[in-house]
């Protein structure tokens, strides 16, 4: 796990899972498909990446699909951080 | 373009697809009035049969009542059956503006705009009163119908942890730079049944300089000690800057809902609410029913009192019959399942022990949460609570399930 999954991965667990959540998320858990993160609450997780590295996430990219994992969450914020 | 076999043939797909996972939703014909024992056809085509009704909103049990009724046919006599427009033009009457008032001193509040329902109230509310120097900050549980207000809004948006009043806090902190904060809750909470924080939450407001709202749907007529809602229970009548709440539930359960609060918001919400704007006033015989649900109801305490007493004793024989139900206080007590089929098998099979409840699981609550959810009515008298617990001790002893927590049910039928 490279230094960004794991910046990414502590946000969300801290975010979204309840104190008594004991269920394990790694980088390949899916998210928002497996009820961890709903729609709802997904804009706080594009805020925090927009503002940790410093881009700009178009909605269009900021999809359920695209969000459903740290694997997938990451490859969104190299995309636009290459841009 | 017309309505081609393409389209018709992606929309069947579409609804086999939600049928297959199990999620379609089917209605039951029910051939009376509503009360607590009701006359329901189902499946469709059957006899109607009488069964104990413990899935309804009707926490008062005033959606019958011969007095609301009553006035319902005066207003019916005296003001008509409708009035064709929008409550700007030409739809608002006498007993609009009174209801209005009769609520505001119900509430505790400064004003009250009346809506055609609390959804239409939530998704006016937020647009009118905030823009996109605000943020509004929501419980992750609130209703669908505020999260629908909410996107309509463009003031930004972020989310709490259920009732985590630490996580409420850093976001408060967080957002200092906004010009206004506004805290979004329900008062009672429509699935589990537990009330928000309120004392905790106005204090959090007045450290960090934010408004609260609470949608209080689940218990405008029956919380708090004389049944004006979440905030009388909390202690914080008066310090509330927005509530919204429902006709539909314990006042008389018709339909209309309300915004109610600060006198400046309301009127923001008089000249810019869009489902206020632009969908038809309340219907006159509802207004004059509802009039008389808050005569009833704040002349005296005894509705809501046997109400408490009913969920108190509710609570109990579940508990002692060895349901593993989710604590708390108001009238929705959710017995836990955490399985979506087991959910739907037994209220199904309830429903031929002669008790009607229905089954919830996900997308209404989280994954793994599968649950039945009973909500008690001043209606109920011992004898139905007494009849409905010998049959869901039956049918819990038929799944083996009885004397089960979390962990057990999951390890028996998984999530």
């Amino acid at each position: 796990m490279d230094e960004m999954e794991r910046t990414i991965l502590d946000y969300v667990v801290k975010e979204y899972l309840e104190e008594d959540d004991d269920r394990e998320v790694t980088v390949d858990t899916p998210l928002i498909s497996g009820g961890i993160v709903d729609s709802f609450s997904m804009v706080s997780l594009k805020r925090f990446l927009e503002k940790k590295y410093q881009i700009q996430i178009p909605d269009a990219d900021a999809s359920a699909d695209a969000f459903d994992t740290v694997t997938s969450i990451c490859a969104v914020v190299r995309k636009f951080k290459r841009n | 373009m017309a309505y081609s076999d393409a389209a018709r043939e992606w929309y069947r797909r579409e609804l086999a697809g939600i049928r297959d996972a199990g999620l379609f939703k089917e209605e039951r014909y029910i051939h009376s009035l509503q009360d607590a024992d009701i006359e329901v056809e189902f499946p469709e085509g059957a006899r109607p049969t009488t069964v104990i009704n413990l899935c309804a909103n009707n926490y008062l049990g005033l959606s019958s009542h011969p007095e609301v009724i009553a006035a319902a046919r005066e207003g019916l006599a005296h003001r008509g059956y409708g009035m064709s427009s929008v409550r700007f033009i030409c739809g608002t009457q006498d007993i609009h503006r009174e209801l209005e008032s009769k609520l505001t001193t119900f509430l505790g509040t400064e004003d009250t705009l009346l809506f055609p329902s609390c959804m239409d109230a939530n998704a006016g509310v937020f647009e009118a009163v905030l823009n996109e120097q605000d943020v509004m900050i929501a419980d992750r549980l609130v209703h669908a119908s505020i999260v629908d207000g909410m996107r309509l809004c463009k003031a930004m948006q972020d989310t709490y942890k259920h009732s985590d009043m630490a996580h409420l806090e850093e976001k408060l902190i967080e957002h200092q730079d906004k010009r206004f904060r506004l805290i979004i809750t329900d008062g009672v909470f429509s699935m589990d049944g537990d009330l928000a924080l309120l004392d905790q939450i106005v204090a959090l407001a007045e450290k960090h300089n934010a408004m609260v709202f609470v949608d209080d749907s689940h218990a405008s007529g029956y919380i708090g000690k004389t049944g004006r809602g979440t905030h009388e229970h909390c202690g914080v009548m008066g310090k509330i800057d927005i509530i919204t709440t429902t006709l539909g539930k314990a006042l008389g359960g018709a339909s209309g809902g309300c915004v109610s609060g600060r006198a400046e918001l309301v009127q923001m919400c008089r000249q810019r609410a869009r489902p206020y704007l632009f969908s038809n006033t309340v219907a006159p015989v509802i207004v004059s029913g509802a009039l008389k649900v808050l005569e009833l109801i704040s002349g005296s305490t005894e509705r809501r009192d046997k109400l408490e007493a009913n969920t108190v004793y509710w609570r109990k024989l579940l508990t002692d019959a060895g349901f593993d139900i989710k604590k708390g206080s108001s009238s929705i007590v959710p017995v836990m399942l955490y399985n979506a089929k087991l959910a739907q098998d037994v209220a199904r099979d309830l429903f031929k022990e002669g008790i009607y409840v229905v089954g919830f699981f996900f997308p209404v609550v989280a994954k793994g949460q599968a649950r039945i959810r009973t909500q008690l009515s001043a209606a109920h008298e011992k004898h139905h609570l007494d009849r409905a617990i010998a049959a869901f001790t039956k049918v819990g002893a038929k799944y083996d399930i009885l004397g089960k927590g979390k962990k057990e049910i999951i390890a028996q039928y998984g999530t």
